[in-house]
């Protein structure tokens, strides 16, 4: 059983995961016979992104019409929080507007817990500073689960700028849960040792990491890291770190290929293997949005259940 | 008035340890004998009670004048005594900065309105903590400090920062330093390591104290300085600062309460209460704190008291404004977590809290005939639930808050007068 909010996958059950991506299973049929469903008849969601992401927005307001919520979507400046306005009460004025469930972006780890302390509706996180994105690793989960069908013993490598991503952490936490071996690449200063202590395995060497793997994941290199002096150049960071034709035959033969998106080309991942049979990039979308329904649905169900204690 | 602190145990701070009755009197202690009898005196019952030198925090933010809604010095003070702190000296860092002789007169002159407990000011080293032009310090001294510091402004100019030790030194000012190379520790608001890996909150690395620390045992050492390291928090650090005394640097050092008693564990679950700068560190850097305490190598306890108000803190982690508020519980924390399990003995914290702290700011230590009666009583049976809704201070961030201490403050006297009753009440409120 869910808890009221969606911080994070790191504080989720196994039983937990199963369940949200036994529930997407179910939530993909709907989306595929094109047929609008009623369970959320009469919820109300609102997503308030104080960083932009129109990609994830738009897959939980797909997600909600799916199900017939009423939607509502505010697009806020981070700035006018620092200037005193609190977070909590930008979000207590949308809590008024009878949302049951609401889904945060914030440019800050933990904004969501914070909201979460305070406020009565359910509230999902769409991604917090490096912390934690709970729906994109889901997901991934997800993608991974239709191909690959265990998680037991299944060989997963994240490459690229590990410390400061979100969805390489709750992918991390996600895969350890499930059984998966988690292996990490990228570049030391965007990839400490101290991710060894949570689990994963880490490597420096991208050819050694990629090698007999059954999922390779890239992450979107932040190209400002380069001026914080993270790593010296696009070109360096496609040559040693890059997802390439030649480094996915290390892998094994029928491995996938993922990314949350958008795709710096040629940097972490080189144009021609993102359009290659490896990738599964396309269908991570459409999953983005069962996973998101799942969510909503399990969500609303357990407000129904404990309707007094909210 | 006289005053007869009866039956409880003293420890005078100068070894001693004995049962006995002290006569409190114009303001001084008149008399330390096995019973005194009198009957024109007000009898504080301190049986089953030990009777300290009151406690001198050498490392407060009073904030005002400047911030006064996080603290003023009479709400500041009045934890103090609540504490058990008898002497607070007060950091710079107020608005306007305590870089001229104006400020300081108006800091003494509102403490001794509605002060509770002594106020020490210290001065900036830089005009305005801007880090630029050295203060006026030769001013500042006639005007009444004993130390200098930029706290939460380390000097990055290490060329300046020789010359604040140069100049500084003429007046025998006390160099306090907080160690921080703003560098190393960037964008980071928790200790750099396994919790901030975990959570996604940018870390600040040990070495961005131990950097600026080894830099200034560096420039104590070229230039004669009296230096004192700010807040220590690392194991390394620790290790620094034994082999500069070892090697005869003129060097002394402090540790917050939270720093020793607390870990970065608590930081997972966001509670911006446990933001502070030194960041919670490891249990291994705990462990070397409480070891360079017990082997002299840090010589004070310091609660860096750091009001800030709720929406300081009710903000995402990153944002939140760095600090603990922390007088009034220091001791309680201090017995609870260190001398309860057996780590330092009362004797020690009384060193730590009282009496070294004193000696460094050049003011009177120990209970002992003809000294200021700046006393006092604790109840070490006694045991409470720590809520931030009862402080004095207007600073409500504590990672303490629900905690369960022992250790209870029951009376604190400035300079013979009962400042603080444990039930609350305040006898009288002059310094
Ligand atoms: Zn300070």
């Amino acid at each position: 059983m869910i808890k009221k909010d969606v911080l994070g996958i790191r504080d989720m059950s196994k039983e937990d995961l199963i369940e949200i991506l036994d529930t997407a299973k179910e939530m993909k049929k709907i989306i595929e016979g094109e047929k609008i469903s009623d369970i959320l008849k009469g919820k109300t969601i609102i997503t308030i992104f104080f960083e932009p992401s129109t990609r994830t927005r738009l897959s939980f307001e797909m997600a909600a019409k799916y199900l017939g919520a009423h939607f509502g979507n505010i697009e806020t400046k981070t700035s006018s929080v620092i200037k005193g306005e609190s977070l909590i009460d930008t979000v207590r004025t949308v809590e008024r507007m009878k949302a049951d469930v609401i889904i945060v972006r914030h440019n800050m780890s933990g904004a969501p817990h914070l909201m979460a302390k305070y406020l009565n509706a359910s509230i999902i996180n769409a991604g917090d500073g490096l912390n934690e994105h709970p729906t994109q690793a889901l997901l991934d989960l997800m993608t991974i689960r239709e191909k690959k069908e265990s998680f037991k013993g299944l060989k997963v490598v994240i490459i690229g700028d590990i410390v400061h991503s979100r969805v390489a952490r709750s992918n991390m936490w996600g895969l350890l849960k499930l059984g998966a071996e988690v292996r990490l690449a990228g570049p030391a200063t965007l990839l400490p040792k101290t991710f060894e202590k949570l689990g994963a395995k880490v490597y420096y060497d991208i050819d050694k990491a990629i090698e007999d793997v059954d999922v390779v994941m890239g992450l979107r290199i932040q190209l400002e890291r380069q001026k914080s002096g993270l790593f010296p150049s696009k070109d360096e960071f496609a040559r040693y770190f890059g997802i390439t034709s030649e480094r996915m035959k290390l892998a094994k033969k029928n491995a996938i290929l993922m990314h949350p998106g958008p795709i710096n080309r040629n940097v972490e991942i080189s144009s021609e293997t993102a359009n290659s049979g490896y990738s599964v990039i396309e269908e991570q979308v459409t999953n983005g949005v069962a996973v998101r329904m799942a969510l909503l649905k399990l969500l609303c169900e357990r407000r129904k259940n404990n309707e007094n204690n909210y | 008035m006289k005053t007869i602190i009866k039956g409880g145990t003293i420890i005078n701070g100068y070894g001693g340890n004995e049962k006995a009755d002290i006569l409190v009197d114009n303001g001084k202690v008149e008399a330390i004998e096995k019973t005194i009898e009198s009957n024109d005196a007000l009898i504080i019952d301190a049986n089953g009670k030990y009777v300290l030198p009151g406690f001198v925090d050498m490392h407060t933010h009073l904030r005002q004048p400047g911030f006064e809604e996080k603290e003023t010095i009479k709400t500041g003070t009045h934890a103090a005594v609540a504490g058990g702190y008898t002497t607070v000296a007060c950091m710079p860092n107020t608005n306007p900065v305590i870089d001229n002789e104006v400020v300081v007169e108006y800091i003494k002159s509102i403490a001794k309105r509605d002060g509770y407990s002594k106020v020490i000011p210290i001065g900036s080293m830089t005009k305005g903590m801007m880090g630029e032009e050295i203060s006026e310090m030769a001013k500042l001294k006639d005007a009444g400090i004993v130390a200098l510091s930029d706290d939460g402004h380390p000097i990055m100019n290490a060329g300046l920062m020789k010359r604040i030790m140069i100049y500084g030194s003429m007046y025998d000012l006390l160099m306090i330093t907080h160690c921080e190379d703003k560098m190393l520790s960037g964008e980071g608001v928790m200790n750099n390591g396994l919790i901030s890996t975990m959570i996604g909150l940018r870390g600040i690395p040990h070495e961005a104290e131990e950097v600026m620390i080894a830099r200034n045992i560096i420039l104590a050492k070229s230039t004669g300085a009296r230096l004192h390291i700010a807040h220590v928090s690392t194991k390394d650090s620790v290790e620094l600062i034994r082999r500069a005394k070892a090697d005869g640097v003129n060097i002394t050092a402090e540790v917050t309460p939270h720093n020793l008693c607390l870990t970065e564990e608590i930081v997972d679950g966001f509670d911006t209460n446990t933001k502070a700068y030194p960041p919670l560190r490891t249990k291994e850097d705990v462990d070397a704190l409480i070891e360079g305490l017990k082997d002299g190598t840090i010589d004070v306890i310091a609660t860096d008291h750091a009001p800030h108000t709720k929406d300081d803190k009710k903000v995402p982690y990153e944002i939140a404004a760095f600090g603990i508020s922390g007088i009034e519980i220091a001791f309680s924390v201090i017995y609870t977590y260190l001398v309860k399990n057996g780590l330092i003995t009362l004797e020690d914290l009384v060193s730590y809290m009282s009496i070294n702290p004193a000696k460094l700011l050049k003011t009177s230590y120990g209970i002992k005939v003809g000294n200021a009666a700046d006393i006092t009583v604790v109840d070490t049976n006694k045991e409470y639930t720590v809520n931030v809704d009862n402080f004095k201070s207007k600073g409500k961030n504590s990672p303490f808050n629900g905690k369960r201490l022992t250790g209870v403050v029951e009376y604190t006297l400035v300079d013979g007068k009962i400042i603080y009753k444990n039930n609350g009440k305040f006898e009288e409120c002059n310094v």
